[in-house]
């Protein structure tokens, strides 16, 4: 199953551990850790489902393509990292 | 009056006896505050990952994350965009702006958000329902941010003998009432002038750029509104507004109305528009006692020499007693006047830029 993590720094804001959630695609496999930890959802995606802007996920170390349906295709043993810009004083 | 929750660009700070006893969310932008029947709320805005709203039970203790507002789905052929950038609307949340008690029922919250939304919810945040009539408006696409990429609903205010009668203020799209508690709605800034668009559209009351809009609890068909471009009264339930001028200066963001006498209110005032600073350095805050008519300046125990603060849109507020003011500023300086602004006490110099301030019992 691809394992998802998570940046640091949302670890300090809501409970994501690494998880490992099925799933054919970046949505899919997002959509199953949701299901796990609904609160996570509205860190990660906007209200329409798509990314948020300053949030970025990598698949295999690429930067994902579909940033609003979230269609890329992720092998079974893919590492999907959810990780963020970093901005601001 | 002794508890005072001041929300700021890094955190959330709980004044007590004068004194900052807490400070919670630390490093996180806090937008919005209220505190009600017990409970405290909290918008926090965590930039990349969005505004959450949290709740306290235990006077800020500890605290819950509940429900943030959300949008329904967009749908798919919705061509939105902003008159002034071209870009589309968001039907998402980006800041919660404000949130307000609903009389009507123990739990039930309004809140105001960027981009203009207006929502609702009847169990303490627990869930949310965006205000459709308001936000399928046509006038809606018309509105455009100022300061922000979109607009957004900074004020909302509830008339005591009514609570389904609401005046929500839009930056930028005027003031709008509802009746019948939401069901439909009325444009409600006509007498409101905007220096900032072309001469046929300076007095369309749906473009209106109002920086807070305020009601007096004790005569709530009277309103003050600090517009962009200047000071306007309402003693008419807000069907029309008429201009009022202030010395040094009209221009500012917050206002505060006294609860029970319509006739006195509070700003602070900057230079201008183009120059957001307090005239000639010297912080300010004019108090009208007779409608409009003449205005006092108020200085004491405020800096006077080379001082640059700016007092945000909720950055000032009167208590119930009508004698005690809090006052915030984005140089994160926050002043405490126990005499209905005729003198000023510095409690702090030294928070982040403040957002909000909120007396809580």
């Amino acid at each position: 199953m691809p394992r998802v993590t998570f940046t640091a720094n949302l670890r300090r804001l809501v409970d994501c551990p690494p998880a490992d959630v099925p799933g054919g695609t970046v949505g899919e496999a997002l959509a199953a850790v949701f299901a796990r930890s609904p609160t996570l959802r509205g860190y990660i995606v906007d209200d329409q489902g798509a990314l948020r802007r300053h949030v970025v996920v990598f698949v295999g170390g690429e930067a994902v393509r579909d940033r609003v349906r979230l269609s890329d295709a992720v092998a079974p043993d893919a590492e999907i990292a959810v990780m963020q810009a970093l901005s601001g004083g | 009056m002794d508890t005072i929750l001041v929300g700021t660009r890094k955190g959330l700070f709980t004044l007590r006896g004068g004194e900052i006893a807490r400070a919670s969310f630390l490093g996180a932008p806090v937008t919005a505050v209220l505190a009600r029947n017990g409970a405290l709320h909290a918008a926090v805005g965590h930039g990349h990952f969005g505004a959450k709203l949290h709740r306290s039970r235990d006077d800020g203790e500890t605290w819950e994350e509940v429900a943030a507002p959300k949008w329904p789905e967009k749908p798919a052929d919705a061509d939105e965009r902003s008159p002034m950038s071209g870009a589309p609307w968001p039907w998402s949340l980006d800041q919660i702006w404000v949130l307000e008690a609903d009389p009507r029922g123990p739990d039930a919250l309004w809140c105001g958000t960027i981009p203009g939304g207006l929502f609702h919810s009847t169990d303490g945040g627990g869930s949310w329902r965006l205000v459709r009539s308001l936000w399928d408006r046509p006038e809606r696409k018309q509105w455009f941010g100022g300061g922000y990429d979109f607009p957004g609903i900074h004020s909302i205010c509830v008339d005591p003998r009514d609570p389904r009668r609401v005046l929500a203020g839009v930056s930028c799209g005027g003031a709008w009432t509802t009746e019948d508690g939401g069901e439909s709605w009325s444009v409600a800034s006509r007498g409101m002038i905007a220096a900032y668009m072309p001469p046929e559209k300076r007095d369309d009351p749906a473009i209106q750029d109002p920086h807070r809009i305020v009601r007096c609890a004790g005569s709530p068909d009277v309103f003050w509104a600090q517009h962009h471009n200047g000071i306007f009264r309402s003693r008419d339930g807000a069907r029309s507004w008429t201009e009022v001028m202030a010395k040094p200066s009209s221009f500012g963001f917050a206002v505060a109305v006294h609860p029970r006498d319509p006739d006195m209110a509070w700003f602070v005032p900057a230079v201008k528009d183009e120059l957001r600073v307090p005239v000639e350095g010297a912080l300010v805050v004019t108090r009208t006692r007779d409608g409009g008519k003449s205005f006092e300046t108020l200085r004491t125990g405020l800096p006077q020499r080379h001082a640059y603060h700016l007092i945000y849109r909720h950055g000032l507020e009167v208590a119930p007693d009508g004698q005690t003011l809090a006052m915030g500023s984005t140089t994160g300086s926050f002043w405490l006047s126990r005499d209905a602004g005729e003198s000023w006490k510095a409690l702090s110099r030294d928070l982040p830029p403040v957002y909000c301030v909120r007396f809580a019992g």
